[in-house]
């Protein structure tokens, strides 16, 4: 009895490989299992390798696995490619129509077009593999058919057709997996649920965070693989002082989230790393002229146009200074899809709190993947930004920490300025005044240093600390290296920036910081190091996430390689 | 606030063309408060940068909310506020480098949105703050900063570009006659939808145009500016692009589309016709329950 299935369907774009994956977690999930998903593909509509892996465990999982229990090769490209990651044992379907394979191992050839055709519906091949895969795992065909059922429930008068030929895909997929003899080791029973759970992808379990968290108005620009979250918003946001838009470009879209903080309400937007770079002046503007907003980047390969459906922590360092001049702006990083909800809550609260700009940084694998996670507390507190009375005049910028801010149509009219002003927005470039005010926006962030964090085994002094998608890999490599008894300790925090103070404290107490980052550069092990932290990257750039087995070794020759040298990039 | 700052100190060139704009804008406001009994700071004034920006810190008498932001941005700050407050009378006051050159990609989008905001942009054919360089509105061959040889490309005609655009409101205006520009404003300001009030508000530092605007008879030079005629039909639009195409600059109201629904009203007619049901959060995650 095992506690884990890996499976990856791998092919070319268009052969349905997300749906796989996405049948497989959905009905695994009704079982009762955990599962995540994970998707890559070229920046394409049709054509292109593309692949898709669903985890199916009895426990919490923490990657998408790094050997492969099965693999469904749709093509001979994605078998040569792919077929390395199968672990002894494990077995290879593939699609005999395509190529053919010498019989080694467990393997089943299934000519899927073939026999899809013969079901009478010839783009059910996918649901043909996912039949093979059920029966190789032994789960319930019924979880199927019901996936099946609501999947293809159109409200068009084609529905049950399409129902019935893909039910009989499934069974076609069934018996060839029956006849071949062959089993993946059988799943244990799952555990029996604490509580509720929903499976969802990333993105949209971060917009209902934001829409949970009040937010009013949403304008945004598509762009992969921050899509999704504007598509969320324009069918979800809305009833009474609603409203979401479709910018003409990210310069448009961070401008009008600004009038819209500007106006009273709680506004966001949504890009990914090159939106992210047209922003920044406006970003500027809204630090400056002190404009509650959230900017949700969701972080791909980079620079310029780079990987656009592949997934990297490279813009960390832009997320902290996005334009010119002298600023800071908070950044809060979901560390799985579980996060995605109360960081985005966090993300608002911040905005409205400091009255300023928040980067809510995620990316691409955590995005675009489902996962099983449990039903979120919805009691969180949700923070209001401290308004005006009409008290205050028009001193809006007056003192140090925040004011209370004056909502247009109420008394309080000031000038709200992205250029240096006085205390009511008229712009001054006097000496002093810079001064008073540089010093106000800074101390403001004061206000947001009091977030959560993780610390495991404190003694240790030498601590993992990933950041972001990273999480999920780098604690899964820290449970194995504990279990094998080295003395590491843990340490991980969503809020990026400002850190919480009292973990800065801890990390400023370690001899050394082990920081797992997908970028070249060990961009958050630099900011740590800034922040006086003997903090060391483990990078990687592939466009993909760690696997848990590069980071336990890496992590050994770090540890290794410490005593005598200098910490440091 | 009711009175401006009198520490500010940024002041516009003796003579220069946005005193008789930020008057027009007073008294439209003025009238407007009284009016519509609709309190000042109902009123939003977004500006861009350049010397047009800093007549937001510079009006006389009770106090709108204003925004000095970024350059060639008010547009697109001003649809965030009007999309989130319908309620607000939102205004951009712009430069023709602001609002035609770095601004120019948002004049479309808002012109289809028809996004019920008004545009006052403050034309004077060049960069004053940065001291002369040409600006899309300086003439073919006008000697500037950046233009030694004289200025080698055509002049943009922005009146030719709104109605290009499909702006459903357009007018043009002189500084040097407040009143009856502050007349245009307040028929822009009611408008619903969007509008633009060009104004001819010439630099007098680095681009003076007044005597070309005006005319001078006794130099022989004949008047840019006249009136448009009492029998222009603002509500066709051939008409006005006849208009534009004429010699010189013509000043009133050129083209009001007449069955213009702004944005925010097409949302709350199609949210009706659809019977759009809002969901609670708590909803969309009992639908993903497994």
């Amino acid at each position: 009895m095992g506690a884990d299935l890996v499976v990856r369907f791998a092919g070319e774009g268009g052969q349905g490989q997300v749906t796989a994956a996405e049948g497989l977690a959905q009905a695994a999930t009704r079982v009762g299992y955990h599962v995540q998903t994970f998707a890559t593909y070229p920046s394409q509509i049709e054509g292109g390798p593309v692949w898709a892996q669903t985890r199916v465990s009895t426990k919490e999982i923490l990657t998408q696995g790094d050997q492969l229990d099965v693999l469904v090769a749709l093509n001979r490209q994605a078998y040569e490619t792919h077929i390395g990651d199968l672990r002894d044992g494990g077995i290879l379907i593939y699609n005999s129509r395509d190529f053919d394979t010498a019989p080694l191992g467990k393997v089943i050839g299934l000519d899927a077009e073939a026999l899809a055709r013969e079901t009478g519906n010839p783009r059910a091949a996918n649901v043909i593999m996912i039949g093979a895969v059920a029966q190789l795992a032994l789960m319930p065909q019924q979880y199927f058919v019901d996936w099946i059922k609501e999947r293809f429930t159109r409200g068009r008068p084609s529905d049950q057709e399409i129902i019935d030929g893909n039910v009989k895909a499934l069974q076609v997929g069934i018996d060839a997996a029956t006849a071949s003899g062959y089993s993946v080791d059988p799943l244990d029973t799952p555990p029996t649920p604490e509580g509720k759970r929903i499976l969802v992808q990333g993105n949209a379990f971060l917009s209902m965070g934001a829409i949970h968290a009040g937010l009013d108005v949403f304008y945004g620009y598509p762009i992969s693989p921050a899509t999704t979250i504007l598509v969320f918003m324009e069918g979800n946001l809305n009833g009474p002082g609603k409203f979401v838009g479709q910018a003409s470009s990210e310069i448009e879209a961070i401008a009008a989230i600004v009038g819209g903080g500007y106006s009273g309400r709680k506004s966001m937007t949504s890009t990914a790393g090159p939106g992210l770079s047209l922003m920044g002046e406006g970003i500027g503007l809204a630090w400056m002229a002190e404009i509650p907003c959230v900017i949700v980047d969701v972080q791909r390969g980079g620079p310029a146009t780079g990987l656009p459906t592949k997934t990297e922590q490279s813009d960390l360092l832009m997320a902290l200074n996005p334009g010119h001049g002298d600023m800071r702006i908070p950044v809060i990083a979901p560390g799985s899809v579980a996060e995605c909800f109360p960081a985005a809550i966090h993300a608002m609260n911040w905005a409205e709190r400091y009255q300023g700009p928040v980067i809510l940084l995620t990316e691409m694998s955590i995005a675009e993947r489902n996962e099983d996670v449990p039903r979120p507390d919805l009691d969180m507190p949700i923070e209001a930004r401290v308004v005006s009375d009409g008290s205050m005049g028009n001193r809006r910028y007056a003192g140090a920490g925040i004011t209370p801010f004056p909502v247009p149509g109420n008394p309080g009219a000031y000038v709200a300025n992205g250029s240096e002003h006085d205390e009511q927005g008229d712009t001054t470039h006097q000496p002093l005044v810079h001064v008073e005010q540089t010093e106000r926006r800074f101390s403001k962030l004061k206000l947001l240093e009091d977030g959560a964090y993780e610390s495991d085994n404190s003694a240790a002094s030498v601590v993992m600390m990933p950041w972001g998608g990273s999480k999920g890999p780098g604690r899964a490599a820290y449970n194995r290296l504990r279990a094998d008894g080295i003395d590491i300790g843990w340490n991980y925090t969503m809020f990026i920036s400002p850190l919480p103070a009292a973990l800065l404290e801890e990390l400023r107490t370690k001899d050394l910081v082990i920081v797992p980052e997908l970028n070249y550069l060990g961009q958050f092990s630099s900011v740590l190091r800034s922040l006086g932290v003997k903090a060391q990257s483990i990078t990687q750039y592939t466009g993909l996430p760690f696997k848990e087995g590069y980071l336990v070794e890496q992590v050994l020759e770090a540890i290794k390689a410490r005593s005598g040298k200098l910490v440091g990039a | 606030m009711s009175k401006r700052n009198p520490e500010y100190d940024f002041k516009w060139c003796p003579g220069c063309g946005d005193f008789g704009v930020v008057r027009s804008i007073e008294l439209a406001l003025a009238d407007r408060v009284m009016r519509l009994k609709e309190p000042i700071e109902k009123t939003a004034i977004i500006a861009g940068i350049g010397c047009s920006g800093n007549l937001v810190h510079l009006q006389e008498g009770p106090q709108p909310y204003g925004f000095h932001g970024i350059h060639g941005r008010a547009l697109a700050i001003a649809w965030g506020t009007k999309a989130a407050r319908p309620d607000l009378n939102v205004l951009i006051v712009c430069g023709d480098g602001d609002f035609l050159s770095i601004g120019a990609e948002h004049i479309g989008p808002q012109a289809k949105r028809n996004v019920n905001i008004t545009a006052v942009v403050m034309d004077n054919g060049i960069y004053g703050l940065t001291k002369g360089q040409a600006s899309p509105t300086t003439n073919l061959g006008v000697v500037t900063a950046t233009t030694p040889y004289g200025k080698l490309e055509d002049a943009l005609r922005p009146l030719d570009l709104y109605m290009a655009l499909g702006v459903s409101f357009v007018a043009s205006g002189l500084s040097t006659r407040p009143r009856d520009l502050a007349t245009l404003i307040t028929q822009a300001m009611e408008h619903p939808g969007f509008s633009i009030v060009h104004v001819q508000s010439p630099c007098t530092t680095y681009n003076d145009t007044y005597e070309a605007l005006k005319g001078n008879p006794e130099k022989g030079i004949e008047a840019l500016a006249h009136p448009v005629p009492d029998d222009h039909n603002p509500a066709d639009a051939e008409a006005a692009r006849q208009l534009i195409a004429m010699p010189g600059m013509p000043v009133g109201l050129i083209y009001k589309k007449a069955d213009s629904i702004a944005m925010n009203e097409r949302l709350e007619e199609a949210r009706e016709r659809i019977k759009v049901r809002t969901r609670s959060v708590d909803d969309m995650l009992t639908a993903l329950e497994v």
